[in-house]
Protein backbone atom coordinates (compact mmCIF):
# COMPACT_ATOMS: atom_id res chain seq x y z
CA UNK A 1 0.00 0.00 0.00
CA UNK A 2 1.18 3.15 -1.26
CA UNK A 3 2.14 5.94 1.78
CA UNK A 4 -0.97 8.14 0.02
CA UNK A 5 -3.59 5.78 0.52
CA UNK A 6 -1.94 4.50 3.96
CA UNK A 7 -2.85 8.14 5.07
CA UNK A 8 -6.33 8.65 3.29
CA UNK A 9 -7.35 5.24 5.33
CA UNK A 10 -6.37 6.98 8.78
CA UNK A 11 -8.44 10.22 8.34
CA UNK A 12 -11.43 8.03 6.95
CA UNK A 13 -11.15 5.77 10.00
CA UNK A 14 -11.09 9.50 12.17
CA UNK A 15 -14.17 11.05 10.81
CA UNK A 16 -16.11 7.56 11.10
CA UNK A 17 -15.58 7.61 14.35
CA UNK A 18 -15.84 10.90 15.37
CA UNK A 19 -19.27 10.74 13.22
CA UNK A 20 -20.62 7.80 14.87
CA UNK A 21 -19.95 9.74 18.34
CA UNK A 22 -21.26 12.86 17.03
CA UNK A 23 -24.40 10.37 16.35
CA UNK A 24 -24.85 8.97 19.05
CA UNK A 25 -23.95 11.80 21.77
CA UNK A 26 -26.98 14.34 19.97
CA UNK A 27 -30.54 14.06 18.07
CA UNK A 28 -30.40 14.96 14.72
CA UNK A 29 -31.69 18.76 13.76
CA UNK A 30 -34.46 18.89 11.27
CA UNK A 31 -34.14 21.04 7.77
CA UNK A 32 -36.45 23.51 7.21
CA UNK A 33 -38.93 20.95 5.19
CA UNK A 34 -39.37 19.10 8.50
CA UNK A 35 -37.09 15.84 6.72
CA UNK A 36 -34.51 14.70 9.58
CA UNK A 37 -30.65 16.32 7.79
CA UNK A 38 -28.36 13.43 6.66
CA UNK A 39 -25.27 12.79 9.34
CA UNK A 40 -22.26 14.79 8.16
CA UNK A 41 -20.06 11.59 7.68
CA UNK A 42 -19.20 11.98 4.20
CA UNK A 43 -20.13 8.94 4.14
CA UNK A 44 -24.23 9.18 3.45
CA UNK A 45 -24.03 7.96 -0.75
CA UNK A 46 -27.14 8.98 -0.49
CA UNK A 47 -25.91 12.34 -1.09
CA UNK A 48 -24.28 11.32 -3.97
CA UNK A 49 -26.81 11.78 -7.07
CA UNK A 50 -27.05 9.20 -9.60
CA UNK A 51 -29.29 9.26 -12.92
CA UNK A 52 -29.97 6.19 -14.72
CA UNK A 53 -29.87 8.52 -17.48
CA UNK A 54 -26.95 10.28 -16.96
CA UNK A 55 -24.78 7.13 -16.62
CA UNK A 56 -25.83 5.65 -19.56
CA UNK A 57 -25.05 8.99 -21.60
CA UNK A 58 -21.82 8.31 -20.22
CA UNK A 59 -21.55 4.74 -20.39
CA UNK A 60 -24.06 3.73 -23.47
CA UNK A 61 -24.39 0.16 -21.20
CA UNK A 62 -24.64 -0.27 -17.25
CA UNK A 63 -21.91 -2.64 -16.05
CA UNK A 64 -21.94 -3.03 -12.45
CA UNK A 65 -21.60 -5.91 -9.78
CA UNK A 66 -23.42 -9.57 -9.15
CA UNK A 67 -23.91 -12.07 -6.30
CA UNK A 68 -24.68 -14.76 -9.08
CA UNK A 69 -21.51 -16.83 -11.41
CA UNK A 70 -22.96 -15.74 -14.52
CA UNK A 71 -20.77 -12.38 -15.75
CA UNK A 72 -23.27 -11.69 -18.47
CA UNK A 73 -26.21 -10.98 -15.77
CA UNK A 74 -23.66 -8.39 -14.57
CA UNK A 75 -24.96 -5.80 -17.57
CA UNK A 76 -27.78 -3.85 -16.09
CA UNK A 77 -29.39 -2.03 -19.50
CA UNK A 78 -28.04 -1.85 -23.08
CA UNK A 79 -29.62 0.30 -25.35
CA UNK A 80 -27.94 -0.72 -28.02
CA UNK A 81 -30.06 -4.39 -28.08
CA UNK A 82 -32.45 -2.21 -30.11
CA UNK A 83 -30.23 -0.72 -32.31
CA UNK A 84 -29.45 -4.70 -33.13
CA UNK A 85 -33.11 -5.26 -33.46
CA UNK A 86 -33.72 -2.05 -35.82
CA UNK A 87 -30.84 -3.35 -38.19
CA UNK A 88 -32.00 -6.87 -38.18
CA UNK A 89 -35.90 -5.93 -38.72
CA UNK A 90 -34.74 -3.21 -41.58
CA UNK A 91 -31.66 -2.82 -43.16
CA UNK A 92 -30.59 -6.57 -43.11
CA UNK A 93 -34.12 -7.63 -44.82
CA UNK A 94 -33.18 -5.21 -47.92
CA UNK A 95 -29.50 -6.13 -47.92
CA UNK A 96 -31.39 -10.26 -47.77
CA UNK A 97 -33.49 -9.02 -51.04
CA UNK A 98 -31.02 -7.38 -53.00
CA UNK A 99 -28.53 -9.67 -52.70
CA UNK A 100 -30.61 -12.77 -53.51
CA UNK A 101 -33.32 -11.44 -55.39
CA UNK A 102 -31.33 -8.73 -56.93
CA UNK A 103 -28.89 -11.02 -57.93
CA UNK A 104 -31.63 -13.74 -59.22
CA UNK A 105 -33.13 -10.87 -61.71
CA UNK A 106 -29.86 -9.64 -62.98
CA UNK A 107 -29.20 -13.33 -63.59
CA UNK A 108 -32.17 -13.31 -65.68
CA UNK A 109 -31.87 -10.26 -67.67
CA UNK A 110 -28.26 -11.16 -67.93
CA UNK A 111 -29.56 -14.91 -69.78
CA UNK A 112 -31.80 -12.79 -71.59
CA UNK A 113 -29.65 -10.65 -72.82
CA UNK A 114 -26.85 -13.21 -73.55
CA UNK A 115 -28.05 -16.21 -73.73
CA UNK A 116 -25.84 -19.33 -72.58
CA UNK A 117 -21.97 -18.62 -74.09
CA UNK A 118 -21.58 -21.19 -76.75
CA UNK A 119 -18.50 -22.80 -77.66
CA UNK A 120 -17.49 -21.76 -80.72
CA UNK A 121 -18.30 -24.57 -83.90
CA UNK A 122 -19.73 -26.93 -80.94
CA UNK A 123 -18.37 -29.50 -78.76
CA UNK A 124 -15.58 -31.27 -80.18
CA UNK A 125 -14.39 -35.04 -79.42
CA UNK A 126 -10.97 -34.53 -77.43
CA UNK A 127 -10.89 -33.49 -73.81
CA UNK A 128 -8.14 -32.52 -71.15
CA UNK A 129 -8.08 -33.34 -67.36
CA UNK A 130 -9.34 -30.53 -65.95
CA UNK A 131 -9.68 -31.27 -61.62
CA UNK A 132 -8.66 -34.12 -60.76
CA UNK A 133 -10.75 -36.32 -58.11
CA UNK A 134 -9.29 -34.25 -54.91
CA UNK A 135 -9.78 -31.03 -56.34
CA UNK A 136 -13.68 -31.74 -57.41
CA UNK A 137 -14.51 -33.67 -53.69
CA UNK A 138 -13.31 -30.30 -52.05
CA UNK A 139 -15.10 -28.49 -54.11
CA UNK A 140 -17.90 -30.24 -53.69
CA UNK A 141 -17.67 -30.52 -50.02
CA UNK A 142 -17.46 -26.91 -49.92
CA UNK A 143 -20.36 -26.45 -52.35
CA UNK A 144 -22.80 -28.52 -50.61
CA UNK A 145 -22.48 -27.43 -47.23
CA UNK A 146 -22.58 -24.04 -48.26
CA UNK A 147 -25.99 -24.76 -50.04
CA UNK A 148 -27.89 -26.17 -47.02
CA UNK A 149 -25.89 -23.55 -44.69
CA UNK A 150 -27.08 -20.69 -47.13
CA UNK A 151 -30.66 -21.63 -46.98
CA UNK A 152 -31.13 -22.00 -43.30
CA UNK A 153 -28.71 -18.79 -42.55
CA UNK A 154 -31.42 -17.23 -45.12
CA UNK A 155 -34.24 -19.16 -43.24
CA UNK A 156 -33.44 -17.31 -39.53
CA UNK A 157 -32.78 -13.99 -41.61
CA UNK A 158 -36.31 -13.90 -43.21
CA UNK A 159 -37.73 -17.28 -42.27
CA UNK A 160 -40.34 -15.79 -40.64
CA UNK A 161 -41.44 -13.32 -42.80
CA UNK A 162 -41.60 -15.69 -45.86
CA UNK A 163 -41.88 -19.38 -44.90
CA UNK A 164 -43.90 -18.70 -41.11
CA UNK A 165 -47.44 -17.78 -42.95
CA UNK A 166 -46.57 -20.70 -45.49
CA UNK A 167 -46.36 -23.07 -43.19
CA UNK A 168 -47.65 -22.17 -39.66
CA UNK A 169 -46.24 -21.61 -36.64
CA UNK A 170 -45.37 -25.56 -35.36
CA UNK A 171 -44.23 -26.66 -38.62
CA UNK A 172 -41.70 -23.70 -39.32
CA UNK A 173 -40.39 -24.23 -35.52
CA UNK A 174 -39.71 -27.88 -36.41
CA UNK A 175 -38.06 -26.82 -39.78
CA UNK A 176 -36.61 -23.77 -38.04
CA UNK A 177 -34.79 -26.05 -35.42
CA UNK A 178 -33.42 -28.60 -37.88
CA UNK A 179 -32.44 -25.91 -39.68
CA UNK A 180 -30.28 -24.67 -37.03
CA UNK A 181 -28.63 -28.00 -36.31
CA UNK A 182 -27.58 -28.08 -39.79
CA UNK A 183 -26.25 -24.83 -39.77
CA UNK A 184 -24.66 -25.66 -36.77
CA UNK A 185 -22.76 -29.23 -37.67
CA UNK A 186 -22.02 -28.45 -41.74
CA UNK A 187 -20.04 -25.28 -40.83
CA UNK A 188 -17.45 -27.66 -39.94
CA UNK A 189 -17.00 -29.54 -43.53
CA UNK A 190 -17.54 -25.93 -45.00
CA UNK A 191 -14.52 -25.13 -43.25
CA UNK A 192 -12.47 -27.81 -43.76
CA UNK A 193 -13.59 -27.20 -47.84
CA UNK A 194 -12.53 -23.38 -47.29
CA UNK A 195 -8.97 -24.13 -45.99
CA UNK A 196 -8.42 -27.25 -48.84
CA UNK A 197 -9.06 -25.33 -51.29
CA UNK A 198 -7.31 -22.22 -49.89
CA UNK A 199 -4.23 -24.88 -49.79
CA UNK A 200 -4.11 -26.36 -53.38
CA UNK A 201 -5.56 -23.59 -55.37
CA UNK A 202 -3.51 -20.58 -53.55
CA UNK A 203 -1.09 -20.76 -56.50
CA UNK A 204 -3.03 -20.63 -59.43
CA UNK A 205 -4.96 -17.55 -57.61
CA UNK A 206 -1.59 -15.43 -57.75
CA UNK A 207 -2.77 -11.94 -59.20
CA UNK A 208 -0.61 -11.28 -62.21
CA UNK A 209 -0.69 -8.92 -65.67
CA UNK A 210 -2.83 -11.70 -67.32
CA UNK A 211 -5.67 -10.95 -65.45
CA UNK A 212 -5.25 -6.79 -66.11
CA UNK A 213 -5.33 -7.80 -69.62
CA UNK A 214 -8.33 -10.22 -69.06
CA UNK A 215 -10.12 -7.32 -66.91
CA UNK A 216 -9.48 -4.82 -69.60
CA UNK A 217 -10.83 -7.17 -72.05
CA UNK A 218 -14.18 -7.66 -69.91
CA UNK A 219 -13.79 -10.95 -69.60
CA UNK A 220 -14.62 -12.02 -72.96
CA UNK A 221 -18.53 -11.83 -71.47
CA UNK A 222 -18.70 -8.11 -73.35
CA UNK A 223 -18.64 -9.08 -76.85
CA UNK A 224 -17.20 -12.37 -78.32
CA UNK A 225 -13.30 -11.78 -76.97
CA UNK A 226 -11.41 -14.42 -75.46
CA UNK A 227 -8.62 -12.89 -73.62
CA UNK A 228 -5.78 -15.20 -72.34
CA UNK A 229 -5.47 -17.11 -69.02
CA UNK A 230 -3.72 -19.44 -66.98
CA UNK A 231 -5.72 -22.25 -65.10
CA UNK A 232 -8.25 -19.54 -63.71
CA UNK A 233 -9.23 -16.11 -65.29
CA UNK A 234 -9.44 -13.08 -64.02
CA UNK A 235 -12.79 -12.95 -62.62
CA UNK A 236 -12.71 -16.47 -61.10
CA UNK A 237 -9.45 -15.63 -59.09
CA UNK A 238 -12.34 -12.67 -57.87
CA UNK A 239 -14.50 -15.64 -56.70
CA UNK A 240 -11.55 -17.79 -55.24
CA UNK A 241 -10.57 -14.73 -53.04
CA UNK A 242 -13.91 -14.16 -52.17
CA UNK A 243 -14.37 -17.78 -51.57
CA UNK A 244 -11.35 -17.84 -49.16
CA UNK A 245 -11.68 -14.42 -47.35
CA UNK A 246 -15.59 -14.17 -47.26
CA UNK A 247 -15.05 -18.32 -45.79
CA UNK A 248 -12.64 -17.02 -43.25
CA UNK A 249 -14.72 -13.71 -41.89
CA UNK A 250 -17.66 -16.29 -41.64
CA UNK A 251 -15.52 -18.89 -39.54
CA UNK A 252 -14.45 -16.51 -37.13
CA UNK A 253 -17.81 -14.76 -36.59
CA UNK A 254 -19.98 -17.94 -36.72
CA UNK A 255 -17.61 -19.80 -34.11
CA UNK A 256 -17.82 -16.64 -32.08
CA UNK A 257 -21.76 -16.90 -32.15
CA UNK A 258 -21.84 -20.75 -32.54
CA UNK A 259 -19.45 -20.51 -28.52
CA UNK A 260 -21.49 -17.39 -27.45
CA UNK A 261 -19.67 -15.46 -24.56
CA UNK A 262 -16.30 -17.09 -24.75
CA UNK A 263 -14.30 -14.54 -25.85
CA UNK A 264 -16.11 -11.86 -26.30
CA UNK A 265 -19.91 -9.80 -24.16
CA UNK A 266 -22.98 -8.90 -25.62
CA UNK A 267 -21.97 -5.96 -27.79
CA UNK A 268 -19.27 -8.11 -29.71
CA UNK A 269 -21.88 -11.10 -29.52
CA UNK A 270 -24.21 -8.25 -31.67
CA UNK A 271 -21.57 -7.12 -33.95
CA UNK A 272 -20.74 -10.62 -34.87
CA UNK A 273 -23.72 -11.49 -35.88
CA UNK A 274 -24.09 -8.07 -37.95
CA UNK A 275 -20.68 -9.45 -39.63
CA UNK A 276 -22.10 -12.96 -40.21
CA UNK A 277 -25.04 -12.45 -41.88
CA UNK A 278 -23.77 -8.93 -44.03
CA UNK A 279 -20.73 -11.09 -45.37
CA UNK A 280 -22.90 -14.14 -45.80
CA UNK A 281 -25.44 -11.77 -47.88
CA UNK A 282 -22.64 -10.60 -50.13
CA UNK A 283 -21.25 -14.38 -50.25
CA UNK A 284 -24.95 -15.63 -51.37
CA UNK A 285 -25.10 -12.80 -54.42
CA UNK A 286 -21.07 -13.48 -55.46
CA UNK A 287 -22.07 -17.01 -55.41
CA UNK A 288 -25.20 -17.26 -57.42
CA UNK A 289 -23.17 -15.75 -60.22
CA UNK A 290 -20.62 -17.91 -59.98
CA UNK A 291 -23.20 -21.33 -60.08
CA UNK A 292 -24.85 -19.50 -62.91
CA UNK A 293 -21.61 -19.42 -64.91
CA UNK A 294 -20.60 -22.95 -63.91
CA UNK A 295 -24.31 -24.14 -65.03
CA UNK A 296 -26.30 -22.66 -67.37
CA UNK A 297 -24.28 -19.36 -68.59
CA UNK A 298 -21.57 -21.46 -70.52
CA UNK A 299 -21.83 -24.18 -72.41
CA UNK A 300 -19.09 -27.23 -71.02
CA UNK A 301 -18.19 -25.24 -67.90
CA UNK A 302 -19.82 -27.53 -65.77
CA UNK A 303 -18.05 -30.04 -66.93
CA UNK A 304 -15.13 -28.85 -65.49
CA UNK A 305 -16.47 -30.21 -61.89
CA UNK A 306 -18.29 -32.95 -63.45
CA UNK A 307 -15.79 -35.50 -64.24
CA UNK A 308 -13.23 -33.44 -64.45
CA UNK A 309 -12.56 -33.69 -67.98
CA UNK A 310 -13.72 -30.59 -70.58
CA UNK A 311 -13.30 -29.96 -73.63
CA UNK A 312 -10.55 -29.07 -75.59
CA UNK A 313 -11.97 -26.52 -77.39
CA UNK A 314 -13.26 -24.78 -74.86
CA UNK A 315 -10.35 -25.20 -72.75
CA UNK A 316 -8.33 -23.22 -75.35
CA UNK A 317 -11.37 -20.47 -75.46
CA UNK A 318 -11.97 -19.55 -72.00
CA UNK A 319 -8.15 -20.85 -70.79
CA UNK A 320 -5.77 -20.49 -73.54
CA UNK A 321 -2.46 -20.59 -71.68
CA UNK A 322 -3.37 -23.22 -69.62
CA UNK A 323 -4.40 -25.37 -72.45
CA UNK A 324 -1.13 -25.07 -74.18
CA UNK A 325 0.88 -26.05 -71.07
CA UNK A 326 -1.36 -28.75 -70.33
CA UNK A 327 -1.15 -30.04 -74.00
CA UNK A 328 2.70 -29.69 -74.30
CA UNK A 329 2.87 -31.91 -71.11
CA UNK A 330 1.29 -34.60 -72.55
CA UNK A 331 3.23 -34.30 -75.57
CA UNK A 332 6.39 -35.33 -73.07
CA UNK A 333 7.67 -39.35 -73.36
CA UNK A 334 7.25 -38.96 -69.81
CA UNK A 335 3.87 -40.00 -68.53
CA UNK A 336 2.58 -37.33 -66.13
CA UNK A 337 0.26 -37.69 -63.39
CA UNK A 338 -3.17 -35.93 -63.41
CA UNK A 339 -2.98 -32.43 -62.03
CA UNK B 1 -56.63 -2.95 -19.07
CA UNK B 2 -53.95 -1.97 -16.90
CA UNK B 3 -50.69 -1.50 -18.35
CA UNK B 4 -48.46 -3.85 -15.88
CA UNK B 5 -45.16 -2.71 -15.30
CA UNK B 6 -42.20 -3.43 -13.08
CA UNK B 7 -40.18 -0.20 -11.45
CA UNK B 8 -37.15 -0.03 -9.31
CA UNK B 9 -36.27 2.28 -7.27
CA UNK B 10 -32.63 2.31 -6.90
CA UNK B 11 -32.30 4.44 -4.17
CA UNK B 12 -34.51 1.96 -1.74
CA UNK B 13 -32.38 -0.95 -3.13
CA UNK B 14 -30.70 -2.79 -0.14
CA UNK B 15 -29.36 -5.34 -2.37
CA UNK B 16 -31.04 -8.47 -0.20
CA UNK B 17 -31.59 -10.35 -2.94
CA UNK B 18 -34.74 -11.38 -1.56
CA UNK B 19 -36.69 -10.99 -4.75
CA UNK B 20 -34.27 -12.92 -6.74
CA UNK B 21 -34.94 -15.87 -4.49
CA UNK B 22 -38.77 -15.36 -4.03
CA UNK B 23 -38.41 -15.60 -7.45
CA UNK B 24 -37.07 -18.39 -7.36
CA UNK B 25 -39.12 -20.38 -5.03
CA UNK B 26 -42.45 -19.04 -6.61
CA UNK B 27 -41.53 -20.38 -10.26
CA UNK B 28 -39.24 -23.17 -9.29
CA UNK B 29 -37.03 -22.20 -11.17
CA UNK B 30 -33.81 -24.28 -12.19
CA UNK B 31 -30.18 -24.19 -11.52
CA UNK B 32 -28.11 -21.41 -13.33
CA UNK B 33 -31.26 -19.66 -14.20
CA UNK B 34 -32.00 -16.58 -13.18
CA UNK B 35 -35.18 -14.53 -13.81
CA UNK B 36 -34.44 -11.95 -11.42
CA UNK B 37 -31.54 -10.71 -10.14
CA UNK B 38 -29.97 -7.82 -8.48
CA UNK B 39 -27.20 -5.23 -10.16
CA UNK B 40 -24.81 -3.18 -7.92
CA UNK B 41 -23.38 0.04 -10.01
CA UNK B 42 -20.60 1.57 -8.17
CA UNK B 43 -19.92 -1.22 -5.88
CA UNK B 44 -18.47 0.01 -2.63
CA UNK B 45 -17.71 3.38 -4.04
CA UNK B 46 -19.96 6.98 -3.67
CA UNK B 47 -22.92 6.68 -5.41
CA UNK B 48 -23.29 3.10 -5.47
CA UNK B 49 -26.78 1.77 -6.16
CA UNK B 50 -28.38 -1.86 -6.17
CA UNK B 51 -31.52 -2.16 -9.11
CA UNK B 52 -33.56 -5.53 -9.03
CA UNK B 53 -33.92 -6.53 -12.81
CA UNK B 54 -35.74 -8.79 -14.51
CA UNK B 55 -37.90 -8.43 -17.99
CA UNK B 56 -39.37 -5.14 -18.22
CA UNK B 57 -42.20 -6.09 -20.63
CA UNK B 58 -41.39 -3.51 -22.89
CA UNK B 59 -43.48 -1.49 -25.54
CA UNK B 60 -42.94 -3.11 -29.20
CA UNK B 61 -40.71 -6.09 -27.23
CA UNK B 62 -36.91 -6.36 -29.28
CA UNK B 63 -36.98 -9.77 -28.11
CA UNK B 64 -40.48 -10.53 -29.93
CA UNK B 65 -39.15 -8.29 -32.87
CA UNK B 66 -35.89 -10.66 -33.91
CA UNK B 67 -37.15 -13.94 -32.75
CA UNK B 68 -36.70 -15.92 -35.91
CA UNK B 69 -39.67 -18.14 -34.99
CA UNK B 70 -42.25 -15.52 -33.79
CA UNK B 71 -42.60 -17.65 -30.50
CA UNK B 72 -43.53 -14.14 -28.61
CA UNK B 73 -46.91 -12.74 -27.83
CA UNK B 74 -48.17 -10.05 -25.10
CA UNK B 75 -51.06 -10.35 -22.93
CA UNK B 76 -54.01 -8.06 -22.15
CA UNK B 77 -51.72 -6.69 -19.29
CA UNK B 78 -49.17 -6.13 -21.93
CA UNK B 79 -47.03 -8.76 -20.34
CA UNK B 80 -44.66 -10.11 -22.73
CA UNK B 81 -44.78 -14.28 -23.33
CA UNK B 82 -43.60 -16.66 -25.23
CA UNK B 83 -44.06 -20.19 -26.39
CA UNK B 84 -41.33 -22.76 -25.42
CA UNK B 85 -42.94 -25.16 -27.81
CA UNK B 86 -41.62 -22.91 -30.93
CA UNK B 87 -39.08 -21.67 -29.14
CA UNK B 88 -35.54 -23.17 -31.26
CA UNK B 89 -33.07 -21.36 -28.73
CA UNK B 90 -31.36 -19.17 -31.41
CA UNK B 91 -30.29 -16.72 -28.47
CA UNK B 92 -31.15 -13.72 -30.48
CA UNK B 93 -33.53 -12.68 -27.95
CA UNK B 94 -30.74 -12.06 -25.71
CA UNK B 95 -28.65 -10.06 -27.92
CA UNK B 96 -31.82 -8.01 -28.74
CA UNK B 97 -32.65 -7.44 -24.93
CA UNK B 98 -32.17 -4.38 -23.41
CA UNK B 99 -31.76 -5.73 -19.44
CA UNK B 100 -30.30 -9.29 -20.43
CA UNK B 101 -33.64 -11.18 -19.34
CA UNK B 102 -33.74 -14.16 -21.40
CA UNK B 103 -31.98 -17.26 -19.90
CA UNK B 104 -31.38 -20.56 -21.32
CA UNK B 105 -30.90 -24.02 -19.31
CA UNK B 106 -27.77 -25.29 -21.08
CA UNK B 107 -24.23 -24.04 -21.69
CA UNK B 108 -24.45 -22.84 -25.36
CA UNK B 109 -22.19 -24.65 -27.04
CA UNK B 110 -23.23 -25.61 -31.03
CA UNK B 111 -26.10 -23.61 -30.25
CA UNK B 112 -27.65 -25.98 -27.98
CA UNK B 113 -28.90 -23.57 -25.44
CA UNK B 114 -32.28 -25.26 -24.58
CA UNK B 115 -35.42 -23.16 -24.76
CA UNK B 116 -35.29 -19.76 -23.90
CA UNK B 117 -36.67 -19.02 -20.17
CA UNK B 118 -37.55 -15.93 -18.48
CA UNK B 119 -39.44 -13.43 -16.08
CA UNK B 120 -43.49 -14.06 -17.25
CA UNK B 121 -44.73 -11.71 -14.49
CA UNK B 122 -45.89 -14.34 -12.31
CA UNK B 123 -48.48 -15.14 -15.22
CA UNK B 124 -47.94 -18.55 -16.75
CA UNK B 125 -47.74 -19.47 -20.02
CA UNK B 126 -49.52 -20.97 -23.24
CA UNK B 127 -49.59 -24.44 -21.68
CA UNK B 128 -52.75 -26.19 -19.83
CA UNK B 129 -55.32 -24.07 -17.59
CA UNK B 130 -54.36 -20.99 -15.60
CA UNK B 131 -52.31 -22.35 -12.70
CA UNK B 132 -52.40 -26.07 -14.35
CA UNK B 133 -49.52 -27.73 -12.85
CA UNK B 134 -48.59 -28.69 -16.93
CA UNK B 135 -48.25 -24.61 -16.91
CA UNK B 136 -46.24 -24.77 -13.78
CA UNK B 137 -43.90 -26.98 -14.88
CA UNK B 138 -42.57 -25.29 -18.07
CA UNK B 139 -43.62 -21.31 -17.07
CA UNK B 140 -44.14 -21.29 -13.29
CA UNK B 141 -46.44 -19.54 -11.34
CA UNK B 142 -49.85 -18.06 -12.51
CA UNK B 143 -50.23 -15.73 -9.68
CA UNK B 144 -52.31 -12.79 -12.11
CA UNK B 145 -54.71 -15.15 -12.83
CA UNK B 146 -55.25 -15.21 -9.03
CA UNK B 147 -55.46 -11.74 -8.97
CA UNK B 148 -51.76 -10.96 -7.17
CA UNK B 149 -48.62 -9.75 -8.49
CA UNK B 150 -45.46 -10.67 -9.23
CA UNK B 151 -43.84 -12.04 -5.77
CA UNK B 152 -40.65 -10.13 -6.30
CA UNK B 153 -42.36 -6.97 -6.18
CA UNK B 154 -45.06 -7.96 -3.48
CA UNK B 155 -42.49 -9.49 -0.72
CA UNK B 156 -40.04 -6.52 -1.44
CA UNK B 157 -38.40 -5.43 2.25
CA UNK B 158 -37.85 -1.74 1.05
CA UNK B 159 -40.69 -1.59 -1.21
CA UNK B 160 -37.85 -0.79 -3.55
CA UNK B 161 -39.27 -3.32 -6.56
CA UNK B 162 -42.43 -1.97 -7.46
CA UNK B 163 -45.05 -4.19 -9.97
CA UNK B 164 -48.46 -3.15 -11.32
CA UNK B 165 -50.08 -0.37 -13.35
CA UNK B 166 -47.64 1.65 -14.64
CA UNK B 167 -49.30 4.75 -14.40
CA UNK B 168 -50.33 3.93 -10.16
CA UNK B 169 -46.24 2.90 -9.58
CA UNK B 170 -45.21 5.88 -11.33
CA UNK B 171 -47.36 7.59 -9.34
CA UNK B 172 -45.73 6.21 -5.96
CA UNK B 173 -42.37 7.12 -7.39
CA UNK B 174 -43.16 10.20 -8.27
CA UNK B 175 -44.34 11.07 -4.29
CA UNK B 176 -41.35 9.78 -3.20
CA UNK B 177 -38.83 11.64 -4.85
CA UNK B 178 -40.51 14.31 -4.06
CA UNK B 179 -40.50 14.14 -0.44
CA UNK B 180 -37.25 12.62 -0.10
CA UNK B 181 -35.88 15.43 -2.57
CA UNK B 182 -33.66 12.86 -4.75
CA UNK B 183 -34.29 10.10 -7.02
CA UNK B 184 -31.90 8.15 -9.61
CA UNK B 185 -34.45 7.52 -11.76
CA UNK B 186 -37.23 4.71 -12.95
CA UNK B 187 -34.20 2.49 -14.48
CA UNK B 188 -34.91 0.70 -17.75
CA UNK B 189 -37.98 3.00 -18.36
CA UNK B 190 -36.48 5.22 -20.71
CA UNK B 191 -35.52 2.03 -22.79
CA UNK B 192 -38.21 -0.44 -22.01
CA UNK B 193 -41.35 2.44 -22.23
CA UNK B 194 -39.35 5.18 -24.09
CA UNK B 195 -41.07 7.60 -21.21
CA UNK B 196 -39.38 8.68 -17.67
CA UNK B 197 -40.80 9.93 -14.75
CA UNK B 198 -40.35 13.53 -14.75
CA UNK B 199 -40.93 15.10 -10.87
Amino acid sequence: MSSLALVKRIVLAGVFALSMHAASAQTLPDDSAGRPAAPATGLNTDKVEVHEQQLLGEMRKLQGFITIPDTRAATLVQPDGRSWRDYRRGPLLWITAACVLGMLALLLVFYAVKGEIKIAGGRGTATLLRFGAFERFMHWLTAASWCILAISGLNVVAGRAVLLPLMGNDAFSLFSTWAKYSHNFLAFPFIAGIVLMFLVWLRHNIPNKIDVEWFKQGGGFIGNKHPPSEKFNGGQKVVFWIVVLGGGALTVTGLALMFPFYVTDITGMQLAQLAHGGVALLMIAAMLGHIYIGSVGMEGAFDAMKDGRVDLKWAREHHSLWAAKELAKSGDTSPHPAE
Amino acid sequence: MARMKFLCDADRCIECNACVTACKNANEVPWGINRRRVVTINDGKPGERSVSMACMHCNDAPCAAVCPVDCFYTTADAVVLHNKDLCIGCGYCFYACPFGAPQYPKLGNFGSRGKMDKCTYCSGGPEGADGSPAEFARYGANRMAEGKLPLCAEMCSTKSLLAGDGEIIAQIYKERVLKRGYGSGSWGWQTAYQESINV
